[in-house]
């Protein structure tokens, strides 16, 4: 059990419930968000409906979001990017400033976020969601020049990614190899590859029946395992060969000229198509602000979510270090709520609400065929910790279960409708 | 034994729904809205919770924390929230429209 006092969850019922007007002398509260994607976005939409009276502002250089999640359909073909790309109108209409510009620096001690065309931003509470840099070079001779040969999708931006991956899949030829190199923990979306392997399979059995997947893991493990494994042999034969780290399967090197994935002992696999997911990292702007340790990611207060060596400073999404929750878009959504209602309870010199963290992470392995691991995560009494709930949660039993997986595969689609109406609309 | 946020979960269930409804759903409450819709107003396959009875809304998440109802994914939910956290969140999704 997490023990907090009966007082400070008083005083945070009262502060939501009663809800003085949050003000400054010189007028209207003003909280900041850099970043309009599942952290980013949840996190302005909650604090309009939460507190009508403080000014938000969402920082956004992209004019549209396109999600990582249901990505990997649209490379199965099950999906175009249309379904994917999500506009800002719905967050400005409930009184969203959106400013599209890119935010380029970070003052905590004036409070202020600087943009790259060139003004400056001033902020009482910033929530800071920027997401995931990926780490060029960390594969020797993967850098941003590579990815255009061998992408990663991993970033989706302005949807280049995907869609170069998209038509170098459809062109590539029946009984061609498409390689992945996929890197170490930590990472954005856990499942993410393995949901990806899928779908490509997918859209192969149907389209190229003779080609072949190469996934070359850094990992010996990853989540949801026995769920994919047993999905890949059930529905895709031996179409998928999956070389985890302890056989050679950590990609070291790339020429990108000649689509070549150099593995720790010197192995060269050539493919006709390579995705390349290499090691990432919190997104620039959080290393440069100083709020990243040795890891690369940003240590928070898990009450808050407030970076250790920053308070006042929220960090939420794929650039914090989330402990054992995962790097999700669900756990973005969860975590910026408490993070805009820890930030609102400190405008009003209250404390942080009592937290709790909700995550389910649906994978589609075929067109009809769905997986999930859930978890209910709560911090400790300083914030040092989170912990998961080890009586709840999980992933899906395991199998011959039609129905269990169809339904799960339309939850998901479900989940994805939800979300991005609890980030947009 | 689950206790966690007795107080404020009791407020909160305990508030009327027109109070509720001016604000966004309690935080344990939020999580439902990943699957079910910002309003609780159902997605696709996932139905909806908004305007369905307290109690029957209580008895289903018992339920489903027990093993007691056959479930695809709920049953792996209900069972990490406290007895309080789930009244609070049948409360919400009662007083929707």
């Amino acid at each position: 059990m997490v023990a907090h006092s009966r007082r400070s969850a008083l005083v945070a019922a009262a502060a939501l419930l009663g809800a003085p007007a949050v003000s400054r002398a010189q007028g209207q509260a003003r909280l900041v968000v850099v970043g309009g994607g599942f952290g980013g976005a949840s996190a302005a939409r909650f604090a309009r409906l939460s507190a009508p009276d403080v000014a938000v502002t969402l920082i956004e250089p992209q004019p549209r979001f396109i999600t990582c999640p249901y990505g990997n359909l649209v490379l199965g073909g099950l999906r175009d990017m249309a379904a994917i790309t999500h506009g800002y109108e719905g967050l400005a209409a409930r009184g969203v400033r959106i400013v599209q510009d890119r935010a380029v620096g970070i003052d905590p001690v004036a409070r202020s976020v600087r943009l790259g065309g060139g003004t400056t931003l001033g902020y009482d509470r910033l929530i800071l969601s920027p997401g995931v840099a990926l780490r060029w070079n960390a594969i020797a001779g993967y850098d941003e020049a590579a990815a255009e040969a061998m992408p990663h999708a991993w970033i989706a931006g302005d949807g280049a990614q995907i869609t170069l991956l998209r038509r170098q899949i459809a062109a590539m030829p029946d009984g061609g190899v498409v390689a992945l190199a996929i890197p170490p923990n930590p990472f954005r979306c856990p499942p993410g590859p393995y949901e990806r392997i899928s779908m490509i399979a997918q859209y192969l059995k149907r389209h190229k029946p003779r080609a072949k997947i190469l996934a070359l893991d850094a990992k010996e493990r990853f989540s949801k395992q026995a769920l994919f494994q047993d999905a890949w042999r059930a529905l895709y034969g031996g179409m998928i060969e999956w070389v985890p780290g302890n056989v050679d399967g950590r990609v070291v090197r790339v020429d990108a000229r000649t689509r070549m994935l150099e593995t720790e002992l010197g192995t060269r696999h050539r493919a006709d198509v390579a995705n390349v997911i290499p090691p990432q990292s919190a997104a620039a702007i959080a290393i440069e602000a100083g709020l990243t340790d040795r890891t690369g990611w940003v240590p928070v207060d898990y009450r808050t979510f407030e970076a250790r060596t920053a308070p006042g400073i929220h960090v939420i999404g794929d650039a914090n270090q989330p402990g054992p929750m995962p790097k999700s878009g669900f756990i973005a959504n969860s975590t910026a709520k408490q993070a805009v209602a820890s930030a609102l309870a400190a405008l009003r010199g209250a404390p942080p609400p009592e937290a709790v963290y909700f995550n389910t992470c649906y994978s589609h392995v075929g067109a009809e065929y769905g997986i999930s691991i859930v978890g209910i995560f709560r911090p400790n009494a300083d914030g040092t910790a989170v912990e998961e709930d080890r009586d709840a949660g999980g992933t899906s039993p395991r199998g011959d279960l039609p129905e269990q997986r169809r339904l799960e595969a339309r939850y998901a689609d479900a989940w994805y409708e939800s979300i991005t109406r609890d980030m947009f609309s | 034994m689950k206790l966690r946020l007795p107080l404020a979960a009791v407020l909160l269930g305990l508030a009327s729904p027109q109070v509720l409804a001016a604000g966004p759903a309690p935080l344990a409450a939020q999580g439902c809205l990943g699957c079910h819709g910002p309003e609780g107003a159902g997605a696709g396959a996932v139905p909806a919770l908004a305007g369905r009875d307290a109690g029957e809304l209580r008895a289903l998440l018992h339920a489903f924390r027990a093993g007691e109802r056959p479930a695809t994914i709920m049953d792996r939910i209900a069972r990490g929230y406290s007895e309080a956290e789930l009244a609070a969140m049948a409360a919400h999704f009662a007083g929707q429209r």
